[in-house]
């Protein structure tokens, strides 16, 4: 009995050796992995980059290049949507919400070599308000006229101040990456984890792991795990889905529903849906007073009882599970609900029945004969929705609409132009009844939207570049908007924009009618992948990200 | 008439009566929406299945067979034509006038008609029904499409007034208007006729092409422009290839016309 105690034992020290040296080995070998690097991660960009200077950036090639490469003072946490410290380890925006001041890390350095300092803020801050530069980036700043004045009080403290307030304003520096005032080699000295190492023109970028990156993960290893991303410029996207099959990529950043429903069959521990995204598609009606449209339709599209008749008549649900394969989510309205914070949580689902939507319309006057509806004045109510073609998804949202709509008796026209055509309609000659578009929020602030919502904007679709708002309730978006815009308090702020998109439900300028899921794919070899709602929804954590050996 | 144009015949015939008889034959309209069956496969109630939509396939193949099989020909004809008109025309008068003909054709080839079409369409008014917007595409394609045909029959035209048998009518004192419609026409209806036989696969193409680019016929009405439109993204023949029956029908008819147009081109030789 002793003896086979004494055996155990001797077996239970061996068996703890063996495996106390198993764990070394294994933490040598992941340690070494790492320290070695985690490969290279690759995948596509649809469009070639437009620019390297990051505040030059408007596409979304070149916004992906500045998200990897770019150091930001403060970080937008993709998951969480809270604001995270960046090269600022602090910060403070002052009570009027003109002025924000950063305290900075120490001891960091740019790609270069050069030392990071508050005098490289203020060289990017006055850079990105150059009116000459016309930074797209710069844009969401400008508030008022004037000057923007910086303050170097020390190396590592820097206050900036506007000529007027920005609401949001830490927020934005989410997308202001910071350019050396001292380096020679100007966007191309980084602070962030990868720097550009090769650019073929048409073929590829290669960014590598930028060796003076300052951030390290919890256990103090520096950060980027990846050595490298080649990101190949491919704008089609079957040859995008063909290769990630054969294992040449890594990650679609973002997949149709199509393509998605084809390799979740195959492989569907491969796909993520992260849920109903930012970008939403709508439906709206030519209101503009001057467009030469017969009156007794402007009368119509006016009337925001016609508008919400109309709304209630068409299916989201089944535009979602029809047209996105149910990869998409009844757009409640104006902000989606994976917006967070500025989503308000009060509104509900918007309602379907063809029945009553054919009463609303009765109780206007509207009269059915014969299977088709007229007005008080005899008009059949016949309109034409314009899309753009080759974009199969909204073609057949208006067929599906086009077919709702045939139940209440209304006659729809589907017309598919291009871009340029539907545009120029849209924005110049206002010809056209309806229109079915889209619009990608990247900005979760609603300040990025004051150029869709103020009666004044050209981006005010349904009745651009007003004068005075013409109806009550433009005026009271425009007030709501213009408070919550220039609060610096987050609860007054969310009260305003909880009102206008309240407003917005009850008067359907525009008609919501879903929020895209945030679809991708990743291979197996990458770890520490998370996708999210946010762009870019799957390597917005691209510096712990790490490719197994294939 | 040898064994594959008898077989062409028929083909052809099945293809228009069946679509001439689409309101019997297919089990449902082309518009009507089974949406709790989207992208079916065939079924005993869909025998093609049905597309992303839930419509028939069936029945959307059989009407857009209908349209694209009796308009092709309205194109087909109205380009045959106006490439008579033009080409024939300036063929027999020569001259200045065959030079400026030319040049004007010559002008209509070289434009990028692809893009003229696409411009033509965005400036129609938007209001118009499904049915008016095919037959604009088609009178379209018709209106655009005379140009090669007006140079063959130019030249065609050219080479009859230098034929012997011209030469004596008009030694025998034959007044313009009447060797015109004595001599040159009946000569040059063998040409037209191939022409026309030729035109209408070019115009079903066409309109197949402008379907794919979301130009060809408006919504809900099918044709087999818009039904091709189904493959794109397609990846594999295997998947479904109840899919490809609106691609084979097209091939099967275009290749029907052209063993037609050898006997057509036999019969003009």
């Amino acid at each position: 009995m002793r003896r086979h105690k004494r055996g155990f034992e001797q077996m239970t020290n061996t068996c703890g050796k063996a495996i106390a040296v198993a764990m070394l080995c294994l933490g040598f070998l992941l340690g070494h992995a790492l320290a070695q690097g985690g490969g290279e991660l690759r995948f596509c960009l649809r469009t070639e980059p437009k620019t390297f200077d990051p505040l030059k950036v408007e596409d979304d090639a070149s916004a992906a290049i500045r998200y990897l490469t770019g150091g930001v003072l403060v970080r937008v946490n993709r998951q969480t949507q809270g604001l995270e410290p960046g090269l600022a380890v602090s910060w403070k925006v002052s009570k009027d919400g003109r002025q924000i001041s950063f305290r900075l890390r120490s001891g960091v350095l740019f790609s270069d070599g050069t030392p990071f300092s508050a005098e490289d803020v203020a060289y990017t801050v006055q850079q990105l308000m150059d009116p000459a530069l016309h930074s797209p980036t710069g844009d969401a700043f400008r508030s008022g006229v004037g000057n923007v004045e910086t303050n170097v009080i020390s190396p590592t403290q820097i206050a900036i101040t506007f000529p007027a307030q920005v609401a949001g304003l830490d927020r934005l520096f989410d997308q202001v990456a910071i350019l050396s005032g001292r380096s020679s080699k100007k966007e191309m000295a980084v602070l962030g984890p990868f720097t550009v190492a090769d650019y073929k023109p048409g073929a590829s970028v290669l960014l590598k792991r930028n060796p003076n990156y300052w951030k390290t993960d919890e256990q103090g290893r520096k950060l980027p795990y990846l050595d490298s991303i080649r990101l190949d410029i491919q704008p089609n996207r079957d040859v995008e889905l063909l290769r990630f099959k054969r294992g040449e990529l890594d990650l679609i950043n973002s997949l149709d529903s199509e393509y998605f429903d084809k390799l979740a069959a195959t492989s569907p521990q491969l796909v993520h849906d992260a849920g109903a995204s930012l970008d939403s598609e709508q439906l709206w009606f030519n209101e503009v007073a001057k467009s030469p449209i017969p009156a007794y339709k402007k009368n119509w599209f006016r009337s925001a009882n016609f508008r919400r008749a109309i709304s209630e008549a068409i299916n989201r649900d089944d535009l979602s599970r029809v047209v996105f394969h149910g990869h998409a989510q009844p757009a409640v309205g104006p902000f989606s609900p994976a917006n967070k914070f500025w989503f308000n949580s009060k509104l509900g689902p918007q309602p379907y029945s063809s029945d009553a939507a054919l009463k609303a319309l009765q109780d206007e006057g509207f009269r059915m004969e014969n299977g088709t509806l007229k007005d008080k004045d005899g008009n059949e109510v016949v309109f034409s929705i314009i899309t753009n073609s080759g974009n199969k998804y909204r073609e057949r949202m208006a067929v599906l609409i086009q077919d709702d709509l045939q139940k209440i008796g209304i006659h729809v026209n589907v017309v598919t132009l291009d871009f340029p055509s539907l545009i120029e309609r849209m924005t110049q000659t206002f010809d056209y009844e309806a229109i079915i578009l889209g619009l990608t929020n990247v900005d979760l602030d609603p300040n990025g939207e004051m150029n869709v919502w103020l009666s004044s904007s050209e981006n005010h679709q349904w009745n651009p570049q007003q004068k005075a708002p013409e109806t009550a309730w433009e005026a009271e978006i425009d007030r709501l908007m213009r408070a919550q815009a220039s609060s610096s308090d987050p609860k007054k702020r969310k009260e305003a924009f909880d009102r206008v998109q309240e407003i917005v439900v009850e008067q359907e300028p525009f008609i919501f009618l879903i929020n895209k899921n945030a679809l991708s794919a990743v291979s197996a070899a990458v770890r520490g992948a998370a996708p999210v709602i946010l762009s870019p929804q799957t390597f917005w954590n691209a510096e712990r990200l790490t490719v197994a050996a294939k | 008439m040898s064994l594959w144009q008898k077989l062409a015949c028929v083909i052809l015939t099945l293809v228009l009566c069946g679509s001439v008889a689409a309101n019997w034959l297919a089990p449902a309209g082309y518009a009507k929406q089974y949406r709790e069956a989207t992208d079916a496969p065939p079924s005993r109630a869909h025998w093609l299945g049905t597309d992303e939509m839930g419509r028939d396939r069936f029945a959307r193949v059989l009407y857009g067979t209908r349209i694209s099989l009796l308009l092709a020909p309205a194109a087909a004809l109205l380009s045959t034509l106006m490439a008579a008109l033009i080409g024939g025309l300036a063929g027999y008068w020569g001259g200045i006038w065959a030079r400026m003909a030319m040049a004007v054709t010559d002008l209509f080839l070289s434009l990028p008609w692809l893009f003229l079409l696409i411009t033509a369409r965005a400036l129609m008014p938007l209001n118009v029904s499904p049915l008016v917007s095919v037959m604009v595409t088609f009178m379209l394609l018709g209106l655009l499409g005379w140009t090669t045909a007006a140079r063959v029959l130019c030249t065609t035209a050219a080479s009859l007034l230098g034929s012997d048998f011209v030469r004596q009518a008009r030694a025998a004192g034959l007044p313009g208007q009447r060797l015109f419609w004595i001599h040159v026409v009946p000569n040059l209806k063998p040409v037209l006729y191939a022409q026309f036989w030729i035109s209408i696969p070019v115009f079903i193409l066409s309109e197949a092409n402008l379907g794919i680019l979301g130009l060809g016929v408006a919504e809900p009405m099918p044709s087999w422009g818009s039904l091709l439109k189904e493959l794109e993204g397609l990846v594999s023949i295997g998947e479904e290839p109840w899919k490809f029956v609106p691609l084979i029908l097209l091939v099967v008819v275009v290749t029907s016309f052209q063993v037609l147009l050898s006997k057509q081109e036999e019969m003009a030789a």
